[in-house]
């Protein structure tokens, strides 16, 4: 597939507005469809796309299997770490209310905080999924 | 099928009905389709349809997920294990007479126990009645976030999606220790195997 030139200009063209709108997902999912794991998905369909035109070794340049399975896992202990915060402020797990004087700021703080985790940690397991699969 | 539903509901209800005939099809295509490369697009196809009825069901959240997941992200998955494994499906000689049979009668279960539930949007419905009325009326005011579903899913149903992740990242680990680490240990093992490893790539 990588020297097929419509391919290759269309994904060029597609790649950058798919890796914003998951970026778009991900920062209105409080207001609008979507969230985390749909803007995690998305972010990773952006590299699948990139990997299935220019071939893995692009995505593994991009970003090795090794540095997104440390990725991957920063997004679950930053989802795991918000619930120990809230323990240390004072609530029970996963408790974001307690993170703040205004239980409502805190418990939107808190949901803002776990869904770039899942958002994260879905991006990244996608695309090593994708990786070690295509090789 | 009855048009009892006047007015902009009567125009749902064709909707529904042409997209639910587009699944079934979908679904008897895959089931029917002996070369498995066309089989996983056309189970793209119906996920993709499965998204436009979420979204006749207000459930945009869903929708988002199946179209992205269902018709996207899977759909690569599956084409890159039928490159690995091979893309005409094994012909069974033996009529899996018991298999149908099996089929049918959970399916037939599932139908008559669907005769228990109540109507679709019915308000007296026990979902409706247990903490959906409380996440509704004091949802903004508790989480500041508008969208319900996100503040339901991140925040009263935290735990929950907490364990989510957690099943994709051990799916991601799985995937990576089980595939990336013996097809490693293999290339290791044999350089000689490089040849058929270019073949496999130019495909």
């Amino acid at each position: 597939m990588t020297d097929n030139l419509v391919l290759r200009v269309v994904a060029k063209l597609l790649i950058p507005p798919i890796l914003l709108f998951a970026l778009y997902v991900q920062m209105h999912g409080d207001y609008g469809p979507g969230g985390g794991f749909q803007a995690g998905v998305i972010f990773g369909a952006g590299l699948i796309l990139y990997g299935l035109v220019f071939g893995t070794h692009a995505v593994r340049s991009v970003a090795p299997p090794r540095l997104l399975a440390i990725i991957a896992s920063l997004g679950m202990l930053l989802y795991a770490g918000v619930g120990i915060a809230s323990m240390i402020a004072g609530g029970s797990f996963l408790e974001y209310g307690a993170l703040s004087l205004d239980a409502t700021h805190g418990n939107h703080v808190g949901i803002i905080i776990i869904e770039i985790g899942v958002g994260i940690a879905v991006a990244a397991v996608m695309t090593i999924i994708f990786c070690v699969l295509a090789e | 099928m009855e048009p009892e539903a006047q007015g902009p509901s009567a125009i749902d209800i064709y909707v529904d009905i042409l997209l639910l005939v587009l699944l079934v099809a979908a679904a008897l295509v895959v089931v029917t389709l002996r070369n498995m490369l066309a089989a996983a697009l056309v189970l793209g196809i119906y996920s993709l349809v499965m998204a436009a009825l979420w979204v006749v069901l207000d459930a945009v959240d869903v929708a988002f997920t199946e179209a992205a997941v269902g018709a996207g992200v899977t759909t690569v998955f599956m084409l890159l294990a039928i490159a690995a494994t091979g893309r005409h499906e094994k012909i069974a000689h033996r009529r899996p007479l018991p298999a149908i049979a099996a089929s049918l009668a959970v399916g037939g279960l599932l139908i008559y126990g669907t005769l228990d539930l109540p109507g679709f949007g019915d308000p007296e419905a026990p979902a409706q009645q247990h903490v959906a009325p409380h996440y509704l009326e004091h949802g903004e005011a508790e989480t500041g976030v508008p969208n319900i579903v996100t503040a339901v899913l991140a925040s009263y149903r935290g735990f929950d999606t907490l364990g989510e992740v957690t099943v994709i990242f051990t799916a991601g680990m799985g995937v990576l220790l089980l595939l990336g680490i013996a097809r490693r240990r293999r290339e290791g093992a044999g350089a000689s195997e490089g040849g058929s490893e270019g073949e496999r790539d130019r495909e």
